[in-house]
């Protein structure tokens, strides 16, 4: 049996580190959102506390982000800035304090996505990095794999047309949306990559099934949860 | 071409001049604007509210343009973008420090990159109503990293004359009154909770920033104005400054 401890635990929530931290990170496509899902009603249904958050949310910063998207004004600064904007909001506001609290939390998206895109659209690597130095590691992280082909047919598959700064047209790469998109996510893909190691990322194959790679993350989040004390006992 | 090493000390002005090419404040800056080149000239008036900066801004550009320059005003939290934002996110008090830096630096970088280095690169004498210095003491007093905020901010090019005007706090104060009657909640610190009391808390934090300003001094290059001489006084001091930098820009571009 799973037993949930770690949250109501009054000792622990003087420690900042008592709550958990996941994150998935990987292209559009990926499946990453998927895995989370699944990660998140089965978190509820063991009953332990769970808040999940997305990338680019925040209430206060998302109208804005979307206006200037939709008039495609932004340079790559303001994007990269007002992205950042928008995860320090839901920082400040959710993931910091909740993890305080005990909570598990889990990001679709989180810093990494920040650093990849951002570079990739020609902010320095640097000062991306200071703009998120203050947000803490995850515990996991699950870097979703996919070859550019799949995730790219998973996604134009289920939508007539791609916007201007998924598809990063604002790059100048192709005239070409679809061509665009494609180059626009393997400079993304590169960039993943090159923080595989550095950054810990469990790297997950997401050209299989869904129902075995939920069993690895599934697997691997036990292991953290027992770690970090939030849980005891045999799970299955 | 630039093997020159920044030290405290002003470099001549002499091989500032040899290029044109966009200065950041940190050599990394915008890397996709770095071979921007600059025909205008910069310069920002840094103060407190009721310090007497859109007087003498007034007067500078009244100045410039009948001297024959043509000159382009810009200030914080003007961005079509971000500002209407900011106004809100301030209206409603629920947004946290730190994210409220950033929305300010996005306010920024708007302005920067659409309104400054446009009107810079097409020969223009840009004038600034505050700049990063004060985004930056505003957060740094309200307890965010100081170098994490320098940093967030050195993409930011740099000026060619920053003034200062340092006003006592006390004489700030008087000066609010003429003007509103009552303090602003952030202009006097307010939401820091250092006093109850507003008079009390506005003196604390109007110290603050100004502790703040004096460290960016050396930093950044600020020239100190004494603010609480009168606006002519003032104003001498400014023009003959940028008079001065003015000339001096022109000798060395006749020359190459």
């Amino acid at each position: 049996m799973l037993q949930v401890i770690g949250n109501n635990n009054l000792y622990n929530t003087k420690n900042e580190e008592s709550g958990v931290l996941i994150v998935v990170e990987g292209i559009d496509g990926s499946g990453k959102s998927t895995q989370i899902h699944l990660v998140d009603r089965w978190l509820r249904s063991k009953g332990c506390e769970v808040f999940f958050t997305e990338w680019n949310s925040s209430e206060t910063v998302k109208e804005i982000t979307s206006k200037g998207k939709k008039k495609a004004s932004l340079t790559p600064m303001t994007f990269s800035l007002l992205h950042s904007t928008d995860f320090a909001d839901r920082y400040e506001k959710n993931i910091y304090p909740l993890l305080r609290a005990g909570y598990i939390v889990l990001a679709d998206r989180y810093i990494y996505t920040a650093l990849a895109r951002d570079t990739v659209r020609g902010c320095d690597k640097s000062w991306v990095r200071n703009m998120y130095s203050y947000a803490r590691k995850p515990d996991l992280t699950f870097y979703f794999k996919v070859p550019i082909e799949t995730a790219v047919d998973r996604i134009i598959s289920g939508r007539p047309k791609l916007k201007h700064y998924e598809a990063g047209m604002d790059l100048g790469l192709s005239k070409d949306e679809y061509e665009s998109y494609r180059i626009f996510q393997g400079r993304i893909v590169d960039e993943y990559e090159s923080m595989v190691n550095n950054e810990n990322f469990i790297v997950i194959d997401g050209t299989l099934d869904i129902e075995k790679q939920q069993n690895t993350v599934r697997r691997n989040v036990l292991k953290t949860l027992k770690l970090k004390n939030q849980i005891q006992g045999n799970t299955t | 071409m630039t093997s020159r090493i920044l030290t405290k000390k002003k470099h001549s002005t002499n091989d500032d001049k040899v290029n044109n090419k966009i200065k950041f404040i940190d050599h990394s800056g915008i890397k996709y604007l770095k071979d921007i080149e600059i025909h205008g000239s910069f310069i920002v008036i840094e103060g407190p509210d009721a310090s007497g900066r859109s007087t003498q801004i007034q007067k500078i550009t009244e100045k410039l343009e009948a001297d024959g320059h043509a000159v382009v005003n810009t200030g914080l939290k003007r961005s079509a973008l971000i500002s209407k934002g900011i106004i809100e996110a301030k209206r409603n008090y629920q947004v946290g420090r730190r994210t409220m830096a950033l929305y300010y630096a996005a306010d920024f970088a708007d302005q920067l990159e659409n309104k400054i280095i446009p009107a810079l690169k097409a020969g223009f004498v840009v004038i600034s109503d505050r700049y990063i210095y004060t985004l930056i003491a505003r957060s740094s007093v309200r307890g965010i990293n100081k170098n994490w905020l320098h940093q967030l901010h050195s993409f930011a090019i740099k000026p060619d004359l920053i003034f200062y005007l340092n006003v006592d706090p006390y004489n700030l104060i008087h000066r609010v009154f003429k003007k509103n009657k009552s303090l602003d909640y952030y202009e006097s610190g307010a939401d820091l909770g250092i006093s109850a009391d507003i008079f009390d808390s506005f003196i604390k934090y109007q110290y603050l920033l100004k502790k703040e300003f004096n460290v960016m001094q050396k930093k950044y290059g600020l020239i100190d104005i004494d603010g609480d001489k009168d606006i002519e006084d003032i104003n001498d001091q400014i023009q003959s400054k940028i008079s001065e930098f003015l000339n001096q820009n022109k000798k060395n571009s006749t020359v190459i």
